[in-house]
């Protein structure tokens, strides 16, 4: 019973981070909540008896979408708005 | 004694969902980048010991990997974001 | 044995709510990494550790864990605070001294 507990908590840490990265201003900000939704995401796979989509999830989500945004934002062309 | 054992072991568990709660509240206010990046470090922290405790309970070593890939790539993502903070990457 | 490491891991949770309050209520950027840093570090080692050795089998695996976060977590809380500090973002008004800035001005002066 107590996993009912942890899946509520992390959707709605999951669901407060993505109403927070639409409502944001700055690109960064969304990016970091872009991680927080990749790890209860990965979290919520792991309750679901599933670890391989957890491990992927992780690997994807934590690894190689923050460093390629990171990557674009530098060269891209404007500023930190819009 | 073995049966006290398991209720401490709950109590272990929900007190690091709360802690999970106190530091997204911490990213939802913070007023700079780099505080949200320090909340986002603290959640990894309590989502790798969560894990190890799902672990524990479902009885399966396979996802003790899970947090070992984690706690690998979070390393990277915050000092990505920290080399950007600096101005440098 | 299962008490002892029962109570190990919950002093280690007690240590990581500590820490999640500290990120919460302290002032500034410096002080809410050195508490979600040192005693968040501490925690997740005293909670492995308490699992580990609840079930036996799973130790060298926990104790891999556990150096993993023991090295990586120093690091990238002394590159961030690295990065806000040439970012820009000012101290808190109780702080007393602030080396970095001298050392700053003492290589732009050199």
């Amino acid at each position: 019973m107590p996993e009912i507990f942890a899946l509520i908590l992390l959707i709605v840490i999951s669901l407060g981070a993505a109403v927070y990265a639409v409502f944001t201003k700055k690109t960064i900000t969304a990016l970091i909540a872009s991680g927080i939704i990749s790890l209860s995401a990965s979290i919520i796979y792991l309750l679901m008896a599933a670890p391989d989509v957890a491990m992927t999830e992780a690997t994807i989500g934590a690894g190689l979408t923050t460093v390629v945004f990171l990557y674009a934002m530098k060269h891209v062309k404007g500023g930190e708005d819009d | 004694m073995v049966e006290y054992a398991y209720i401490i072991f709950d109590i272990a568990y929900y007190i690091s969902l709360i802690a999970i709660l106190l530091s997204f509240i911490r990213f939802y206010l913070g007023p700079t980048a780099a505080d949200r990046v320090v909340a986002l470090d603290v959640i990894t922290i309590c989502g790798i010991n969560l894990i190890i405790q799902i672990a524990m309970r479902a009885g399966r070593i396979v996802y003790v990997d899970v947090a070992l890939v984690y706690a690998l790539l979070s390393f990277l993502g915050v000092i990505s974001v920290a080399r950007y903070l600096e101005g440098g990457l | 044995m299962l008490f002892i490491a029962s109570i190990i891991s919950l002093l280690g949770a007690l240590f990581l709510f500590l820490g999640s309050m500290g990120v919460l209520r302290m002032p500034d950027v410096y002080n809410r990494m050195q508490a979600g840093t040192k005693a968040t570090t501490l925690g997740t080692m005293m909670t492995l550790l308490g699992i580990g050795l609840a079930n036996t089998a799973w130790l060298p695996k926990i104790l891999l864990l556990i150096l993993f976060v023991l090295f990586t977590n120093p690091i990238s809380s002394s590159a961030l605070a690295r990065a806000a500090h040439f970012s820009g973002i000012k101290l808190t008004d109780r702080s007393i001294r602030d080396n970095l800035a001298d050392d700053k001005v003492e290589e732009q002066d050199a």
